[in-house]
Protein backbone atom coordinates (compact mmCIF):
# COMPACT_ATOMS: atom_id res chain seq x y z
CA UNK A 1 0.00 0.00 0.00
CA UNK A 2 0.94 3.52 -1.07
CA UNK A 3 2.30 5.87 2.07
CA UNK A 4 0.48 8.31 0.28
CA UNK A 5 -3.05 6.39 -0.17
CA UNK A 6 -2.77 5.75 3.14
CA UNK A 7 -2.83 9.44 4.49
CA UNK A 8 -6.17 10.07 3.03
CA UNK A 9 -8.76 9.96 4.64
CA UNK A 10 -11.54 6.78 4.74
CA UNK A 11 -14.27 7.20 2.54
CA UNK A 12 -16.43 6.35 5.49
CA UNK A 13 -16.16 9.55 7.74
CA UNK A 14 -17.20 12.03 5.39
CA UNK A 15 -19.89 14.06 7.21
CA UNK A 16 -23.36 13.88 5.37
CA UNK A 17 -25.14 17.19 6.09
CA UNK A 18 -28.82 16.23 7.39
CA UNK A 19 -30.18 19.53 6.55
CA UNK A 20 -33.53 18.54 8.70
CA UNK A 21 -31.98 18.30 12.07
CA UNK A 22 -29.17 20.10 11.58
CA UNK A 23 -29.35 23.91 13.22
CA UNK A 24 -27.34 26.67 11.31
CA UNK A 25 -26.24 29.81 13.08
CA UNK A 26 -28.31 31.84 12.16
CA UNK A 27 -31.69 29.61 12.81
CA UNK A 28 -29.99 28.92 16.16
CA UNK A 29 -30.21 33.40 17.00
CA UNK A 30 -33.93 33.07 15.85
CA UNK A 31 -34.86 30.46 18.07
CA UNK A 32 -33.20 32.10 20.92
CA UNK A 33 -34.96 35.56 19.58
CA UNK A 34 -37.84 33.19 19.69
CA UNK A 35 -36.81 32.00 23.32
CA UNK A 36 -36.22 35.08 24.60
CA UNK A 37 -39.30 36.54 23.68
CA UNK A 38 -41.36 33.69 25.41
CA UNK A 39 -39.50 34.26 28.41
CA UNK A 40 -39.87 38.02 28.64
CA UNK A 41 -43.62 37.49 27.76
CA UNK A 42 -44.17 35.00 30.45
CA UNK A 43 -42.20 37.54 32.99
CA UNK A 44 -44.32 40.50 31.89
CA UNK A 45 -47.19 37.91 32.64
CA UNK A 46 -46.31 36.87 36.06
CA UNK A 47 -45.34 40.29 36.79
CA UNK A 48 -49.06 41.57 36.10
CA UNK A 49 -50.22 38.24 37.63
CA UNK A 50 -48.77 39.70 41.23
CA UNK A 51 -49.66 43.22 40.76
CA UNK A 52 -53.26 41.69 40.58
CA UNK A 53 -52.81 39.56 43.58
CA UNK A 54 -52.16 43.04 46.08
CA UNK A 55 -55.51 43.87 44.74
CA UNK A 56 -58.41 41.94 46.98
CA UNK A 57 -61.98 40.73 45.43
CA UNK A 58 -63.51 41.31 48.64
CA UNK A 59 -63.28 43.69 50.72
CA UNK A 60 -64.01 44.42 54.70
CA UNK A 61 -65.43 47.33 53.91
CA UNK A 62 -69.20 48.96 54.76
CA UNK A 63 -70.54 49.28 50.64
CA UNK A 64 -69.90 52.71 49.01
CA UNK A 65 -73.83 52.93 48.29
CA UNK A 66 -75.97 52.41 51.27
CA UNK A 67 -79.46 53.33 52.69
CA UNK A 68 -79.25 55.35 55.69
CA UNK A 69 -83.17 55.79 57.20
CA UNK A 70 -85.89 58.22 56.35
CA UNK A 71 -86.25 62.12 55.69
CA UNK A 72 -88.24 62.25 59.06
CA UNK A 73 -85.15 60.50 60.98
CA UNK A 74 -82.83 63.60 61.01
CA UNK A 75 -83.90 66.38 62.73
CA UNK A 76 -84.20 69.98 61.41
CA UNK A 77 -80.72 71.78 61.76
CA UNK A 78 -78.76 68.93 63.42
CA UNK A 79 -75.11 67.81 62.12
CA UNK A 80 -75.99 63.79 62.34
CA UNK A 81 -72.79 62.50 63.48
CA UNK A 82 -74.72 58.64 63.77
CA UNK A 83 -73.08 57.74 60.45
CA UNK A 84 -69.45 59.06 60.99
CA UNK A 85 -67.56 56.07 62.41
CA UNK A 86 -69.18 53.36 59.67
CA UNK A 87 -69.68 55.27 56.64
CA UNK A 88 -67.48 58.26 57.26
CA UNK A 89 -70.47 60.64 56.56
CA UNK A 90 -72.28 63.44 58.11
CA UNK A 91 -76.04 64.08 57.17
CA UNK A 92 -77.21 67.69 57.98
CA UNK A 93 -80.95 68.95 57.56
CA UNK A 94 -82.30 71.92 57.23
CA UNK A 95 -81.64 75.31 55.09
CA UNK A 96 -78.55 75.30 53.43
CA UNK A 97 -77.37 78.89 52.56
CA UNK A 98 -73.91 77.63 50.25
CA UNK A 99 -76.97 76.64 47.51
CA UNK A 100 -80.05 78.16 48.91
CA UNK A 101 -81.70 74.98 49.07
CA UNK A 102 -83.74 73.60 52.57
CA UNK A 103 -83.30 70.12 52.76
CA UNK A 104 -80.76 66.75 53.37
CA UNK A 105 -77.16 67.20 52.35
CA UNK A 106 -74.09 64.22 53.31
CA UNK A 107 -70.53 65.45 54.05
CA UNK A 108 -67.05 63.43 53.84
CA UNK A 109 -65.77 63.15 57.00
CA UNK A 110 -61.74 63.47 55.48
CA UNK A 111 -60.41 67.19 56.00
CA UNK A 112 -59.75 68.54 52.84
CA UNK A 113 -56.40 69.13 53.64
CA UNK A 114 -54.20 65.94 54.36
CA UNK A 115 -57.26 63.45 55.40
CA UNK A 116 -57.62 62.83 58.98
CA UNK A 117 -61.60 63.37 60.42
CA UNK A 118 -62.27 67.02 62.11
CA UNK A 119 -65.11 66.88 64.94
CA UNK A 120 -68.24 68.36 64.84
CA UNK A 121 -67.90 71.30 67.88
CA UNK A 122 -71.89 71.85 68.70
CA UNK A 123 -71.08 74.69 70.97
CA UNK A 124 -68.99 76.51 68.00
CA UNK A 125 -70.82 75.34 65.26
CA UNK A 126 -67.89 74.27 63.23
CA UNK A 127 -66.53 71.59 61.92
CA UNK A 128 -62.60 70.97 63.56
CA UNK A 129 -59.91 69.01 62.30
CA UNK A 130 -57.45 67.94 65.26
CA UNK A 131 -54.59 67.74 62.93
CA UNK A 132 -53.63 70.78 61.71
CA UNK A 133 -56.34 72.91 62.52
CA UNK A 134 -58.57 73.25 60.10
CA UNK A 135 -62.26 74.72 60.37
CA UNK A 136 -65.28 74.03 58.31
CA UNK A 137 -68.98 75.99 59.15
CA UNK A 138 -71.92 73.74 58.57
CA UNK A 139 -72.56 73.46 54.99
CA UNK A 140 -68.97 72.30 54.82
CA UNK A 141 -67.27 75.38 53.72
CA UNK A 142 -63.98 75.86 54.99
CA UNK A 143 -62.73 79.16 56.87
CA UNK A 144 -59.88 78.62 58.85
CA UNK A 145 -56.60 76.92 59.00
CA UNK A 146 -54.88 75.52 56.43
CA UNK A 147 -57.18 73.30 54.20
CA UNK A 148 -57.89 74.16 50.61
CA UNK A 149 -61.26 74.02 49.82
CA UNK A 150 -64.55 72.81 51.17
CA UNK A 151 -65.57 69.36 52.34
CA UNK A 152 -66.60 67.10 49.14
CA UNK A 153 -70.52 66.61 49.59
CA UNK A 154 -71.85 63.19 48.66
CA UNK A 155 -74.81 61.79 46.34
CA UNK A 156 -78.05 61.84 48.23
CA UNK A 157 -81.36 60.63 46.93
CA UNK A 158 -84.31 59.08 47.71
CA UNK A 159 -84.85 55.60 47.57
CA UNK A 160 -87.97 53.80 46.08
CA UNK A 161 -88.90 52.84 49.78
CA UNK A 162 -88.77 56.17 50.59
CA UNK A 163 -85.39 56.01 52.30
CA UNK A 164 -82.46 58.32 52.07
CA UNK A 165 -80.03 56.51 49.75
CA UNK A 166 -76.04 58.05 50.09
CA UNK A 167 -73.53 57.05 47.38
CA UNK A 168 -69.99 57.44 48.28
CA UNK A 169 -69.06 56.86 44.59
CA UNK A 170 -69.93 60.24 43.40
CA UNK A 171 -68.82 63.09 45.29
CA UNK A 172 -69.46 66.93 44.58
CA UNK A 173 -66.86 69.97 45.29
CA UNK A 174 -68.20 73.40 45.82
CA UNK A 175 -65.26 74.81 44.04
CA UNK A 176 -66.42 73.22 40.58
CA UNK A 177 -69.64 74.70 41.41
CA UNK A 178 -71.25 71.08 41.74
CA UNK A 179 -73.08 71.03 44.92
CA UNK A 180 -76.12 73.11 42.46
CA UNK A 181 -76.43 69.63 40.44
CA UNK A 182 -79.91 67.94 41.34
CA UNK A 183 -77.85 64.92 43.11
CA UNK A 184 -75.92 66.75 45.59
CA UNK A 185 -78.87 68.02 47.35
CA UNK A 186 -82.08 66.32 48.74
CA UNK A 187 -85.24 68.34 49.10
CA UNK A 188 -87.32 67.42 51.47
CA UNK B 1 5.71 26.07 78.09
CA UNK B 2 5.99 28.55 75.54
CA UNK B 3 6.61 25.85 72.79
CA UNK B 4 4.09 23.83 74.16
CA UNK B 5 1.46 26.42 73.14
CA UNK B 6 3.27 26.88 69.90
CA UNK B 7 2.82 23.46 68.88
CA UNK B 8 -1.38 23.58 70.04
CA UNK B 9 -1.26 26.51 67.88
CA UNK B 10 0.53 24.49 64.86
CA UNK B 11 -2.38 21.49 65.32
CA UNK B 12 -5.20 23.77 65.55
CA UNK B 13 -3.98 25.91 62.47
CA UNK B 14 -2.73 22.85 60.43
CA UNK B 15 -5.91 20.58 61.18
CA UNK B 16 -8.27 19.74 58.11
CA UNK B 17 -11.52 21.67 59.84
CA UNK B 18 -8.97 25.20 59.92
CA UNK B 19 -7.54 24.65 56.60
CA UNK B 20 -11.69 23.79 55.11
CA UNK B 21 -12.55 27.27 56.74
CA UNK B 22 -9.36 29.58 55.94
CA UNK B 23 -8.19 28.82 52.82
CA UNK B 24 -4.51 31.46 53.29
CA UNK B 25 -2.22 31.32 55.83
CA UNK B 26 -1.65 34.05 58.91
CA UNK B 27 -2.16 38.00 56.62
CA UNK B 28 1.42 38.92 57.52
CA UNK B 29 1.72 39.69 54.52
CA UNK B 30 0.37 41.87 51.48
CA UNK B 31 -0.08 38.97 49.51
CA UNK B 32 -2.16 37.33 51.88
CA UNK B 33 -4.34 40.60 53.13
CA UNK B 34 -5.55 40.51 50.10
CA UNK B 35 -6.25 36.75 49.98
CA UNK B 36 -8.42 37.29 53.20
CA UNK B 37 -10.76 39.90 51.60
CA UNK B 38 -11.03 37.82 47.76
CA UNK B 39 -11.70 34.33 49.48
CA UNK B 40 -13.98 35.82 52.17
CA UNK B 41 -17.65 36.40 50.80
CA UNK B 42 -18.39 39.24 53.01
CA UNK B 43 -15.37 41.35 52.61
CA UNK B 44 -15.08 40.47 48.86
CA UNK B 45 -17.63 43.55 48.62
CA UNK B 46 -15.20 45.68 49.81
CA UNK B 47 -12.10 46.99 48.15
CA UNK B 48 -9.08 45.17 49.07
CA UNK B 49 -6.86 48.27 49.65
CA UNK B 50 -8.73 51.27 50.90
CA UNK B 51 -6.80 54.57 50.30
CA UNK B 52 -5.19 56.61 53.31
CA UNK B 53 -8.14 59.24 52.38
CA UNK B 54 -11.21 56.15 52.42
CA UNK B 55 -10.33 56.33 55.97
CA UNK B 56 -10.03 59.52 56.77
CA UNK B 57 -12.73 60.36 59.14
CA UNK B 58 -12.64 63.97 58.51
CA UNK B 59 -13.24 63.37 54.57
CA UNK B 60 -15.67 60.34 54.76
CA UNK B 61 -17.67 61.23 58.38
CA UNK B 62 -18.24 57.37 58.22
CA UNK B 63 -21.37 57.78 57.18
CA UNK B 64 -21.82 55.11 54.89
CA UNK B 65 -20.55 53.11 57.07
CA UNK B 66 -22.57 54.30 59.87
CA UNK B 67 -25.68 53.80 58.01
CA UNK B 68 -24.84 50.26 57.42
CA UNK B 69 -23.97 49.66 61.15
CA UNK B 70 -27.50 51.17 61.89
CA UNK B 71 -29.23 48.68 59.22
CA UNK B 72 -27.91 45.74 61.06
CA UNK B 73 -28.62 47.60 64.60
CA UNK B 74 -31.99 47.55 62.52
CA UNK B 75 -32.41 44.31 61.60
CA UNK B 76 -31.13 42.73 65.38
CA UNK B 77 -33.39 44.70 66.93
CA UNK B 78 -36.59 44.04 64.65
CA UNK B 79 -36.05 40.68 64.36
CA UNK B 80 -36.17 40.45 68.23
CA UNK B 81 -39.33 42.41 68.23
CA UNK B 82 -40.81 40.33 65.78
CA UNK B 83 -41.06 37.44 68.29
CA UNK B 84 -43.27 38.90 70.17
CA UNK B 85 -45.42 41.31 67.92
CA UNK B 86 -48.43 40.10 66.10
CA UNK B 87 -49.75 42.07 63.34
CA UNK B 88 -53.54 42.12 64.14
CA UNK B 89 -55.95 44.90 65.30
CA UNK B 90 -56.46 43.21 68.31
CA UNK B 91 -53.15 42.73 69.73
CA UNK B 92 -50.72 44.97 67.56
CA UNK B 93 -51.11 48.01 70.30
CA UNK B 94 -51.17 45.23 73.60
CA UNK B 95 -48.07 43.88 71.60
CA UNK B 96 -46.23 47.01 71.45
CA UNK B 97 -47.44 47.93 75.12
CA UNK B 98 -46.07 44.70 76.33
CA UNK B 99 -42.62 44.95 74.57
CA UNK B 100 -42.58 47.88 77.15
CA UNK B 101 -44.06 46.82 80.42
CA UNK B 102 -43.42 42.69 80.20
CA UNK B 103 -40.85 42.05 78.27
CA UNK B 104 -36.97 41.95 79.45
CA UNK B 105 -34.85 44.95 77.91
CA UNK B 106 -38.41 46.83 77.52
CA UNK B 107 -36.03 49.36 75.73
CA UNK B 108 -35.43 47.25 72.74
CA UNK B 109 -38.28 48.93 70.28
CA UNK B 110 -36.85 52.13 71.72
CA UNK B 111 -33.40 51.10 70.04
CA UNK B 112 -35.49 50.02 67.30
CA UNK B 113 -37.10 53.31 66.79
CA UNK B 114 -33.60 55.59 67.96
CA UNK B 115 -31.92 53.77 65.33
CA UNK B 116 -34.02 54.13 62.61
CA UNK B 117 -34.20 57.92 63.19
CA UNK B 118 -31.03 57.72 63.17
CA UNK B 119 -30.64 55.85 60.10
CA UNK B 120 -32.31 58.81 58.18
CA UNK B 121 -30.36 61.62 59.67
CA UNK B 122 -26.99 59.38 58.78
CA UNK B 123 -28.45 58.56 55.03
CA UNK B 124 -28.82 61.96 54.49
CA UNK B 125 -25.65 63.19 55.93
CA UNK B 126 -23.82 60.63 53.53
CA UNK B 127 -25.42 61.65 50.38
CA UNK B 128 -24.49 65.44 51.64
CA UNK B 129 -21.21 63.66 51.98
CA UNK B 130 -21.34 62.27 49.06
CA UNK B 131 -22.44 65.64 46.88
CA UNK B 132 -19.60 67.83 48.50
CA UNK B 133 -16.97 65.74 47.63
CA UNK B 134 -18.53 65.21 44.14
CA UNK B 135 -18.56 61.90 44.87
CA UNK B 136 -21.14 60.91 42.37
CA UNK B 137 -19.37 62.03 39.80
CA UNK B 138 -18.11 59.58 36.68
CA UNK B 139 -17.49 56.66 37.20
CA UNK B 140 -19.75 56.81 40.58
CA UNK B 141 -22.78 58.00 38.40
CA UNK B 142 -24.54 54.48 38.51
CA UNK B 143 -23.64 54.21 42.38
CA UNK B 144 -25.21 57.63 42.76
CA UNK B 145 -28.50 56.44 41.43
CA UNK B 146 -28.13 53.30 43.03
CA UNK B 147 -27.78 55.51 46.60
CA UNK B 148 -30.76 57.48 45.58
CA UNK B 149 -33.10 54.34 45.71
CA UNK B 150 -31.49 53.19 48.81
CA UNK B 151 -32.06 56.32 51.11
CA UNK B 152 -36.03 55.78 49.53
CA UNK B 153 -36.54 52.25 50.88
CA UNK B 154 -34.67 53.98 54.21
CA UNK B 155 -37.60 56.52 54.54
CA UNK B 156 -40.23 53.78 53.34
CA UNK B 157 -39.01 51.44 56.05
CA UNK B 158 -39.53 54.43 58.75
CA UNK B 159 -42.94 54.99 57.14
CA UNK B 160 -44.10 51.06 56.85
CA UNK B 161 -42.96 50.56 60.65
CA UNK B 162 -45.00 53.79 61.92
CA UNK B 163 -48.07 52.49 61.26
CA UNK B 164 -47.14 49.27 63.04
CA UNK B 165 -48.08 50.55 66.98
CA UNK B 166 -51.32 50.86 65.58
CA UNK B 167 -52.49 53.86 67.91
CA UNK B 168 -53.78 57.31 66.74
CA UNK B 169 -50.29 58.67 65.62
CA UNK B 170 -49.95 55.68 63.54
CA UNK B 171 -53.15 55.72 62.20
CA UNK B 172 -53.28 59.39 61.25
CA UNK B 173 -49.94 59.42 60.39
CA UNK B 174 -50.34 56.96 57.66
CA UNK B 175 -53.60 58.40 56.59
CA UNK B 176 -52.21 62.05 55.76
CA UNK B 177 -48.98 60.34 54.60
CA UNK B 178 -50.65 57.44 51.73
CA UNK B 179 -53.11 60.57 50.98
CA UNK B 180 -49.70 61.46 48.55
CA UNK B 181 -50.30 58.02 47.08
CA UNK B 182 -53.86 60.07 45.64
CA UNK B 183 -52.13 62.66 43.96
CA UNK B 184 -49.74 60.48 41.81
CA UNK B 185 -50.18 60.50 38.07
CA UNK B 186 -52.18 58.47 36.36
CA UNK B 187 -52.13 55.96 39.09
CA UNK B 188 -53.92 58.44 41.91
CA UNK B 189 -57.54 58.83 41.91
CA UNK B 190 -56.86 62.61 42.29
CA UNK B 191 -53.78 62.86 40.80
CA UNK B 192 -53.16 64.57 37.15
CA UNK B 193 -54.01 62.67 34.13
CA UNK B 194 -56.02 59.68 35.98
CA UNK B 195 -59.36 61.43 34.64
CA UNK B 196 -58.24 60.86 31.31
CA UNK B 197 -58.44 57.24 31.64
CA UNK B 198 -62.12 56.53 31.21
CA UNK B 199 -64.30 54.06 29.24
CA UNK B 200 -67.57 56.42 28.02
CA UNK B 201 -68.41 57.65 31.63
CA UNK B 202 -66.71 54.97 33.67
CA UNK B 203 -63.39 55.99 35.43
CA UNK B 204 -60.72 52.84 35.07
CA UNK B 205 -58.79 55.01 38.01
CA UNK B 206 -60.71 55.34 41.13
CA UNK B 207 -60.56 55.38 44.71
CA UNK B 208 -61.72 51.09 45.05
CA UNK B 209 -58.35 50.64 42.75
CA UNK B 210 -56.06 53.14 42.63
CA UNK B 211 -52.53 53.45 43.85
CA UNK B 212 -53.63 54.23 47.08
CA UNK B 213 -55.97 51.34 47.39
CA UNK B 214 -53.19 49.08 46.20
CA UNK B 215 -50.87 50.79 49.29
CA UNK B 216 -53.27 50.43 52.01
CA UNK B 217 -55.48 47.35 50.54
CA UNK B 218 -58.55 49.10 50.84
CA UNK B 219 -60.13 52.58 50.69
CA UNK B 220 -59.37 52.88 54.18
CA UNK B 221 -56.79 51.96 56.95
CA UNK B 222 -57.99 48.56 57.92
CA UNK B 223 -56.41 45.51 59.79
CA UNK B 224 -55.39 44.89 56.02
CA UNK B 225 -53.41 47.80 55.73
CA UNK B 226 -51.57 46.40 58.78
CA UNK B 227 -50.41 43.21 57.36
CA UNK B 228 -49.40 44.56 54.64
CA UNK B 229 -47.36 47.12 56.31
CA UNK B 230 -46.13 44.65 58.29
CA UNK B 231 -44.57 42.53 55.08
CA UNK B 232 -42.99 44.88 53.88
CA UNK B 233 -41.46 46.64 56.75
CA UNK B 234 -40.01 42.92 57.75
CA UNK B 235 -39.57 41.33 54.55
CA UNK B 236 -39.90 42.79 51.43
CA UNK B 237 -38.11 46.41 51.56
CA UNK B 238 -35.11 45.20 53.60
CA UNK B 239 -35.01 42.35 51.08
CA UNK B 240 -34.63 44.79 48.16
CA UNK B 241 -32.19 47.18 50.24
CA UNK B 242 -29.87 44.11 51.26
CA UNK B 243 -29.41 43.29 47.43
CA UNK B 244 -28.96 47.14 46.27
CA UNK B 245 -26.56 47.69 49.44
CA UNK B 246 -24.43 44.79 48.28
CA UNK B 247 -24.32 45.98 44.86
CA UNK B 248 -23.76 49.24 46.43
CA UNK B 249 -20.36 48.55 48.10
CA UNK B 250 -19.20 46.00 44.91
CA UNK B 251 -19.56 49.64 43.26
CA UNK B 252 -17.74 51.44 45.26
CA UNK B 253 -15.19 48.75 44.66
CA UNK B 254 -14.93 48.28 41.30
CA UNK B 255 -15.78 52.25 40.71
CA UNK B 256 -12.09 52.49 41.82
CA UNK B 257 -12.25 52.83 46.16
CA UNK B 258 -13.72 54.95 48.38
CA UNK B 259 -13.42 58.66 46.22
CA UNK B 260 -10.21 60.60 47.92
CA UNK B 261 -9.28 64.11 47.59
CA UNK B 262 -7.91 65.46 44.42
Amino acid sequence: MDIKEELKPPQDSVVVEDSYHMVTRRGFVSWLTVGWGAFAGATAIMGAAFQRFLFPNVLREPPQEFKIGFPNDFLEGVVDLRMQDKYGIWVVRGFDPATSQTGIYVLSVICTHLGCTPTWLESEAKFKCPCHGSGFYKTGINFEGPAPRPLERFRVVLAEDGQVQVDKGKKFQYEKGEWTQPEAFLKV
Amino acid sequence: MNSKLKQIQKQIVESQIWKSIFRHGMPDDTRTRAMVVLSNVFLHLHPVKSREAGIRVGYTWCMGGITFFLFLVEAVTGILLMFYYRPTAEYAYSDIIALREHVPLGIMRELHRWGAHAMVIAVWLHMFRVFMTGSYKPPREFNWGIGVVLLVLTLLLSFTGYLLPWDQLAIWAIAVGSNMARATPFLGHEGPGASLLKIGDMNLVHAGDDARFGLLAGRMISEATLLRFYVLHCIFIPFVASILMAIHFWRVRKDGGISGPM
